[in-house]
């Protein structure tokens, strides 16, 4: 299911095949959507390191890695923030998982996942799962100054063929 | 969103059970907007009386409060001893206090049997009640801490006293209506 707003950007569609990315993952590593072929992946866009509803939505995450292992699945958190900020905000908050910067050209592997909001110049709070083919299986755009929990991750999770118990 | 758990034997649950209304809150002892909510739901169990059943659950986030997991579940070793609510005030009555030693010292000033309670931390007796609360939460919609649901849906309003007392008195009256009805 696609989700709008305004008359801005549709995010992508449940069954399409997530578009490849590499962005930093630390200031000097890069990470490929492609590499994590064979696991389920789950991207968390977010507007802001440091902004108070981040800072829950990502601390909840990080409490649940255990329940994500489960399906072997990897979780990363993607911003418009640099790797510098995001190493700073990690290793405040004690982030056990990558956060990545989608900081140049700004926003735009957030633009490809119809997820960017331009006025604001951040990203949607948003949220999708890929199946280990990388197909999007679930997505879901919250409102922004709202905290969209975990349930509806763990519960696309689950539904995932061929999760190992 | 809405509560997956329904309040159950294994809840601790202030209030009569036929209440009007159940405020359910998931919270964290080391979290200060937890510390800030608390002296605001006293107020109003105080106003509410025997028309609201509150009923606390534990949502610790251990990794930005180091000591959260600790006191959830020297909350549940002190409940074991039938204090569990002492102890719960307290908690956050001393937030500003938290350390390795404070739980062992509350403990200690609420007379209960240290020894068995020393005991009930170090086996991590209630790690699994703490670890179910948490996924019970997770389940919920619960987003942060802390969360409440009125008659189990997801309270998304201003948190602030008047607020939230008028939402449950608006519960009490619609739940008066319904059962007049009937």
């Amino acid at each position: 299911m696609a989700y709008k707003w305004g008359n801005t950007m549709t995010a992508l569609a449940t069954g399409t095949i997530a578009p490849d990315f590499t962005l930093h993952s630390t200031p000097d590593q890069r990470l490929s959507l492609a590499e994590l072929r064979g696991r389920p992946v789950v991207l968390v866009f977010y507007p802001a390191d440091w902004s108070p509803v981040c800072g829950d939505q990502l601390a909840l995450y990080n409490e649940l890695r255990q329940e994500f292992a489960k399906s072997n699945a990897v979780l990363l958190g993607l911003s418009v923030d640099g790797a510098w900020c995001h190493a700073a905000y990690a290793k405040d908050r004690h982030l056990h998982f990558s956060l990545l910067a989608d900081f140049e050209p700004k926003g735009e592997v957030a633009r490809r996942f119809g997820v960017y909001r331009d006025k604001d110049g951040f990203a949607e709070r948003a949220l999708f799962v890929l199946d280990k083919e990388g197909v999007i299986r679930w997505s879901y755009v919250s409102p922004v100054g709202i905290n969209p929990g975990a349930d509806g991750i763990l519960t696309a999770l689950e539904a995932l063929p061929g999760r190992a118990s | 969103m809405s509560l997956a758990i329904p309040v159950g034997k294994d809840d601790h649950v202030l209030g009569p059970a036929d209440a009007p209304v159940t405020l359910v809150e998931y919270g964290d002892y080391q979290c200060p907007a937890c510390a800030a909510a608390h002296p605001m739901v006293k107020v109003i169990l105080k106003r509410l009386g025997a028309k609201l059943r509150f009923v606390f659950r534990n949502m610790p986030l251990s990794e930005i409060h180091p000591y959260a997991e600790l006191a959830a579940e020297a909350a549940e070793a002190a409940a074991a001893q039938g204090k569990f609510w002492e102890m719960h005030d307290a908690l956050y009555e001393h937030q500003d206090e938290f350390g390795p030693d404070l739980v062992a010292t509350l403990a200690k000033r609420l007379r209960l049997d240290t020894s068995r309670f020393e005991d009930d931390l170090v086996s991590g007796r209630f790690r699994d009640h703490v670890k179910r609360d948490f996924m019970g939460g997770v389940r919920s919609g619960v987003n942060g801490t802390p969360t409440f649901f009125v008659d189990g849906m997801r309270y998304d309003g201003i948190l602030d006293e008047p607020s939230l007392e008028a939402v449950l008195r608006q519960r009490i009256a619609h739940n008066a209506c319904a059962a007049a009805g009937r």
